[in-house]
């Protein structure tokens, strides 16, 4: 897999955003995008402020109910307002894609500093090693880990962090090398710095502040992963409020109920588009500062 | 002189292909030993798993069958060797041979992918060459389209799609059928998020090629603004987003396992999902070496693609290939 690729694949901008305007400025879509971020962890911490009611409560005569100014986003096939399950459904799939990309940017960061500190033949292994997880593309390392571990929400979590992780590997060796042959670390080399302290003082927290941006932008792709194996059935099982488990519930009412699948997988877009502009725009302020 | 520079460009084919062959050795092993991580002993699973009433002699029937009874290192070498042969073994739960299974499966998953590919690029050439050069508001519009594009999980634009054109609408039928009309949910799905993530590399390289001095000495030569655009800017602006097609080909066949879901449509992605979820393990690894395999393919070509395409005379693109 090319650098390229890697890039594309984990939503960074690759156009190096030379060309945005406005660097100090703080843009309309940066605004929306920080307030949306404020609702859905506030729906995660406490969801109890945006929803009071009980997302369990069941009321069978409301049963598939459309959308109304009573039951926003409508009612489920017990009756249960869908407003009050997608709300209380942040926490478990907020966590769930929190958890994935730690899992993922770890695992993906000690390979890459393991891969550009420890010479040319460890590089060469690790490089040969993660050339062959991306022989298993996308949800197919996923599906494998699946397998053998069985389903379940924790099988799912490290299943997604585990598929990500050669992606963000390949990414911060790249970063290390680049910023190994740069001339502040020449010059520390210069100054006759020993070669421990270069690594841990400026090598190392330079390579390692691009974490921020990738697990920013990666949360949202892993919160779309981890609904995608939920909607499948191999994840989160439908009785819990994860929004990929409610989308695979409403599949079967489809026909007759939409908002079933709706308004919970339209969470995960936002979440997922709201995770790329946070990204993006870390991305720029730290290129700038 | 034209040889040479083929030759050139070609140079490090062999290299790549060594390259394939070790890393589809490299899936096997790792197949092989993962499956062997699965708690439970095989030749129940074989039979119908824990809980079937199994009788001794069944159980050891099976395992001879299925050289369960042998050393781990001697069935990692059959493994290999059946492999190699292209025998991929026989499944546990369909009760049909993996090979020919998988190899009926391959066709509609390839056909699907294909298309995707097709209707991907061409929605991110439209946005590309529409937001470019039409100033801020037009990039802007792009820009956001492509990410919001990016973001649709396949799952949730199919239900909606669904929801829309054969619900509502009636015009597209729910589920995969064998014409045409069947093909087209199914494609745009894959299409629209792929698209997203196209378009934005394409949008940034026709930026890029638009303000370079090639462009401008075309323009100098009295070219209209198409012809630039067309005829001399694409050209570059394509290059990095063919390079992205094995990435991309290897995305769509992850996205197929949910799209052949929703659509009942028969492929490859739903024979790995129905295999991952009665652990049919032979099936699992067959379905997955036929990826991996197509996949290496797929970037060995793209690469040499992008190689015979770009237009400098000697690659300086190498490095993308590393």
């Amino acid at each position: 897999m090319s650098e390229l690729e890697i890039q594309v694949a984990a939503g960074v901008d690759t156009a190096g955003g030379a060309k945005t305007a406005g660097r100090g400025r703080v843009s309309v879509v940066e605004v929306i995008a920080a307030l949306l971020a404020a609702l859905l962890i506030t729906a995660a911490i406490a969801p109890g402020l945006l929803a009071p009611g009980d997302p369990l409560a069941i009321d069978p005569l409301a049963a598939f109910g459309a959308p109304s100014w009573t039951h926003w986003f409508g009612t489920d096939e017990s009756g249960r307002d869908i407003y009050t399950r997608v709300v209380d459904g942040a926490h478990d799939s907020l966590l769930i894609g929190l958890t994935a990309t730690v899992i993922g940017l770890g695992l993906g960061a000690i390979l890459g500093v393991i891969a550009g500190t420890l010479g040319a033949a460890v590089d060469f292994t690790v490089n040969r090693f993660l050339e062959v997880l991306f022989a298993f593309p996308g949800l197919l390392l996923a599906l494998l880990f699946i397998l053998v571990f069985g389903p379940g929400p924790g099988s799912a979590i490290v299943a997604v962090g585990l598929s990500t992780a050669p992606g963000y590997a390949r990414i911060i060796r790249a970063q290390l090398i680049r910023v190994r042959s740069s001339a502040f670390v020449e010059a520390a080399t210069v100054q006759g710095l020993s070669r421990r302290r270069i690594l841990t003082r400026h090598i190392l927290p330079n390579t390692l502040a691009p974490l921020l941006v990738l697990g920013t932008l990666g949360v949202g792709q892993a919160i779309v992963w981890a609904a995608a194996l939920s909607y499948l059935g191999l994840g989160a099982q439908p009785p819990a409020a994860e929004w990929g488990a409610m989308l695979s519930a409403g599949r079967t009412y489809i026909t007759s109920a939409w908002w079933m699948s709706f308004f919970p997988g339209l969470f995960i877009v936002l979440t997922a588009v709201c995770a790329t502009a946070l990204g993006r725009s870390i991305e720029r302020r730290m290129r700038h500062a | 002189m034209a040889d040479q520079l083929t030759r050139a460009r070609l140079g490090g084919l062999g290299r790549r292909l060594a390259g394939a062959v070790f890393v589809l050795w490299a899936v096997a092993t790792v197949t092989f030993f993962a499956v062997r991580l699965i708690p439970g002993d095989p030749a129940e699973a074989i039979l119908g798993g824990p809980g079937s009433q199994t009788s001794a002699e069944a159980l050891a029937a099976v395992r001879a069958e299925y050289g369960l009874d042998q050393p781990l290192s001697l069935q990692y070498l059959h493994q290999l060797g059946r492999l190699a042969t292209g025998d991929l073994g026989r499944s546990y739960a369909l009760n049909m041979d993996v090979g020919p299974l998988v190899l009926s499966q391959l066709g509609g998953t390839l056909v699907l992918a294909l298309l995707s590919l097709t209707v991907a690029w061409l929605i991110a050439l439209l946005l590309a060459t529409w937001s470019t050069g039409r100033g801020r508001l037009a990039r802007q519009i792009g820009s956001g389209l492509e990410i919001v594009a990016a973001a649709l999980p396949h799952f949730w634009l199919a239900t909606t799609l669904i929801v829309v054109f054969s619900i509502w609408w009636g015009v597209l039928p729910p589920i995969s059928t064998a014409d045409a009309r069947g093909l087209v949910l199914p494609v745009v799905t894959l299409a629209i998020p792929l698209a997203g993530f196209l378009g934005q590399v394409m949008r940034e390289s026709l930026t890029a090629a638009l303000e370079s001095p090639f462009v401008l000495s075309a323009r100098a030569r009295g070219e209209s603004e198409r012809g630039v655009l067309w005829r001399h800017a694409l050209r570059h602006a394509a290059l990095p987003a063919i390079g992205l097609s094995g990435w991309a080909f290897g995305s769509l066949i992850s996205g197929a396992v949910v799209v052949e879901t929703i659509f009942a449509r028969p492929g490859l992605g739903r024979t790995l999902l129905n295999a991952v979820t009665v652990r049919d393990v032979p099936v699992v690894i067959g379905v997955v070496m036929i990826v991996a395999l197509v996949y290496i393919l797929m970037t060995v070509l793209t690469d040499l693609a992008s190689r015979l395409a770009d237009p400098r005379p000697m690659s300086t693109g190498t490095g993308a290939g590393a």
